[in-house]
């Protein structure tokens, strides 16, 4: 007897054995075949996001004030802190067709990627009921060659100069940002001459007069409708002169050492602002949020905000929601409502994502509003006016948002490390070519 | 396989069951069968666990890459993939991004490997002696490898910052000026080593420890009686006792330093971590492969620079043993 149990046992651990080890592949392969996240059960709707950065859907409520409107529906938002590693996963996702959400957030330098290569797996939005208050390009910027829409907007990046008032006075420069904007008034050149007139004067050589070279680089170029790439998808950096103007300009303002070298968003950028390492910063509406934060109370008030000389868009974002989703139709329901006027306005007073719908552009919410932070500054009228120069049309490339990093890089080169600007644009060229050749 | 091989050394009698079965009979016979099996088969069984994750998770992994390197294929488009043959290989032997990473993962190997080995040495001959809360310093040394890279990187990162850092600010009491860590190329080597070495010098030790508890104490004994030191000691009797344990550490340190990633790679955060700095100061292999395949988004590109890291660690660990068995020979 005993014998017989003792190899009925074995027997049993075997077959558990060889089981969970099957288990194990089968599991692996299985999950393919899984949903999004999201479904139906009980009467209840469940939807996933996965968004990025700080789109303030989840931090100012909006997504609690949705499920209390909607007590059928259930949100569940991831939030990656970071964008490219959140694209990194989305683009693991999309190639094995698992891990995907109900609803993508979508950052505008993918947006041509995605657009391109994965098309099929995102619904169409251009039919989508009430969603035609949107400015004319941001939605031609997720739209592909026939006519299909992956993506609804969310904020856009108009772009202004933030500047320390107190700075700017011991280095003798105006400090009233009407007189401060004419200093650079039409010509980006300009910013750097006062940049100049900043360094001769300034009583305090710890404190550069801006951050980083690629700031002032990005807003050359985002202020064009053509960027690294010209319409027909074909790489032209090399060649569009608003490229090369907007090199030349950043590698002298990196080479007169008019820049605190620092590198936005990354180590040594945040203590910059809370420590007041540099006088200015090129910024996009969505910046004010972080710079506010990151500076502290005990610089508020002296952090102002002028126009820029010329008007560009840095950033923004689009929210698509997946093909393979089990609730497609109500995720294109809070896509819709979380994109529409009303939350796009009041996601500007909380934390000043900036409207991408034309609608909210009119709102008094919008264009009364006021920083308290920024000495009272009146961003809603200066950065509308920057929306309003921005081109209507935007030609958009695959690549984008490496190319832009590549150039950060570049011009890290000649300002931490003392590369030539010839050189660094030839160690730029050559990785551009690795990258998106 | 062997479940069906017919003859059974401790075969169940009636395992040929005589002519004209009734169902006693058939019921013997299959209870045969299955003894036969269980014997036979739950061997098999049991280490099927480890070679089917092996297979699915090792092997099949390494099949599928040789194949992908043989291709150009994005990562968003896995489906199309385009047949080069070896022409990845090729471009990476041209590229001279591929041998700068070579380098620097030589150099930062070096730095934090040999230091390390050395401290640990030194710290595991110090626990080695006769003291009080012995366990609580065996465990303190090896807190730091229980950290996470990421969290260990974070901090360092922090500690290395070159405005506001905690080390330029001491090195600016003694009068140093600010050291740009990151973009430096040997500063930013020398930082990543650290982080290295933090992590890994007390499990080293711990390896050592263990190895030096194993030698017979009349050996210490029989040295002091002839006179020598407790550094000839050191030397003379302990370092020979835990030669095989030094061979050890180093192909391990070997094997780790040549798969150098998570450190670099948050040392620089963003995109800067992914190239290794702007200049790709400090880029390894592993970062090299991390930019192909997640950054520039070609597959077959990262699967190439997997492969030459492989074939790699073949060589170095077919030199190993070369140098090994010439030192064998020679004692």
């Amino acid at each position: 007897m005993g014998k017989a149990r003792r190899k009925l046992r074995t027997r049993a651990v075997a077959a558990v054995s060889a089981v969970s080890a099957l288990g194990l592949v089968v599991g692996c392969g299985g999950s393919d075949s899984g949903g999004t996240g999201g479904g139906k059960k009980d009467g209840k709707v469940t939807i996933t996001m996965g968004l990025f950065g700080v789109m303030g859907f989840k931090e100012t409520g909006l997504l609690d004030k949705y499920m209390k409107e909607h007590p059928n529906v259930v949100i569940k938002a991831d939030v990656a802190g970071d964008e490219q590693t959140y694209y990194t996963a989305l683009q693991t996702h999309l190639a094995a067709g698992s891990g995907l959400k109900d609803i993508q957030g979508i950052e505008i330098g993918r947006a041509k990627e995605l657009s391109d290569t994965q098309k099929d797996k995102f619904v169409d939005l251009a039919g989508v009921a009430g969603t035609d208050h949107f400015l004319p390009w941001k939605q031609s910027q997720v739209t592909t060659a026939d006519k299909k829409v992956i993506g609804l907007g969310t904020d856009i990046g108009p772009m202004a100069v933030c500047y320390r008032k107190d700075l700017f006075e011991q280095a003798g420069l105006p400090t009233d940002r009407d007189e401060v904007a004419k200093l650079w008034e039409g010509d980006w050149s300009k910013y750097v001459d006062a940049g100049k007139r900043f360094k001769q004067k300034s009583k305090d050589d710890k404190v550069a007069f801006m951050d980083s070279s690629s700031g002032l680089f990005n807003a050359m170029i985002y202020g064009n409708s053509q960027q690294f790439y010209d319409k027909d998808g074909e790489l032209i950096y090399a060649t569009n002169p608003v490229v090369k103007d907007a090199w030349k300009l950043a590698s002298e303002a990196a080479t007169s050492d008019l820049t605190a070298k620092l590198r936005q968003f990354q180590p040594g950028w945040d203590p910059g602002l809370a420590n007041s390492t540099f006088a200015s910063t090129v910024c996009p509406a969505w910046m004010l949020a972080h710079i506010s934060e990151k500076a502290g109370p005990k610089n508020k008030g002296k952090w102002d905000v002028a126009k820029a000389p010329k008007g560009a868009n840095w950033g923004g974002a689009f929210l698509g929601v997946m093909e393979k989703s089990p609730v497609k139709k109500e995720a294109q329901e809070l896509v819709a409502w979380l994109t529409a006027p009303e939350q796009q306005a009041y996601l500007f007073k909380e934390i000043g994502n900036f409207p991408s719908s034309q609608t909210a552009l009119g709102m008094p919410e919008v264009v009364d509003a006021e920083s308290d932070y920024f000495s009272g500054a009146p961003i809603g009228k200066i950065f509308s006016a920057a929306a309003k120069e921005i081109p209507d049309e935007q030609v958009l490339g695959r690549k984008d948002g490496t190319i832009k990093d590549i150039f950060s890089q570049g011009l890290t080169l000649i300002e931490a490390q003392n590369k030539s600007p010839n050189e660094a644009w030839k160690t730029t060229d050559k990785r551009i070519e690795k990258a998106a050749g | 396989m062997a479940i069906s091989t017919p003859t059974t050394p401790d075969g169940a009698p009636g395992a040929a069951p005589p002519a004209g079965s009734g169902t006693g009979a058939e019921r013997q016979r299959r209870s045969a069968l299955l003894h036969r099996l269980d014997v036979r088969g739950a061997p098999y069984a049991f280490v099927a666990p480890f070679f089917v994750v092996f297979a699915a998770f090792s092997f099949y992994p390494l099949i599928y890459t040789s194949w992908i390197s043989l291709h150009r294929v994005e990562l968003s488009t896995l489906n199309l993939m385009e047949w080069v043959g070896f022409d990845n290989y090729t471009a990476l032997w041209d590229d001279d991004r591929f041998w700068n990473a070579l380098l620097n993962t030589f150099t930062i190997g070096v730095l934090s490997t040999v230091p390390q080995l050395l401290m640990a040495l030194g710290l595991a001959h110090l626990l080695n002696y006769r003291l009080r809360g012995s366990t609580f310093f065996r465990v303190a040394a090896l807190t730091p490898y229980a950290t996470s890279v990421g969290a260990a990187a974070l901090v360092f990162t922090m500690l290395f910052e070159r405005d506001f850092g905690m080390i330029n600010w001491m090195l600016s009491m003694v009068g140093v000026d600010n050291v740009d860590w990151e973009n430096n190329k040997w500063a930013a080597q020398a930082a990543i080593s650290t982080i290295v070495i933090w992590r890994w010098t007390g499990y080293n030790a711990l390896l050592y420890l263990a190895a030096m508890q194993a030698i017979p104490r009349d050996r210490y004994e029989a040295a002091a009686i002839d006179g020598a030191s407790r550094w000839q000691q050191f030397l003379t009797v302990t370092i020979p006792g835990i030669r095989s344990t030094i061979v050890f550490t180093i192909v391990l340190s070997t094997i780790g330093a040549t798969q150098l990633f998570g450190e670099p790679l948050i040392f620089g955060q963003g995109p800067n971590g992914i190239t290794g700095g702007a200049d790709n100061q400090y880029q390894t292999l592993g970062l090299l492969l991390y930019e192909e395949g997640w950054k520039n988004y070609q597959m077959g590109r990262a699967a190439t620079v997997a492969w030459a890291m492989f074939l790699l660690l073949i060589v170095l660990f077919v030199v190993q043993r070369v140098v090994k068995r010439v030192l064998a020979r020679k004692a």
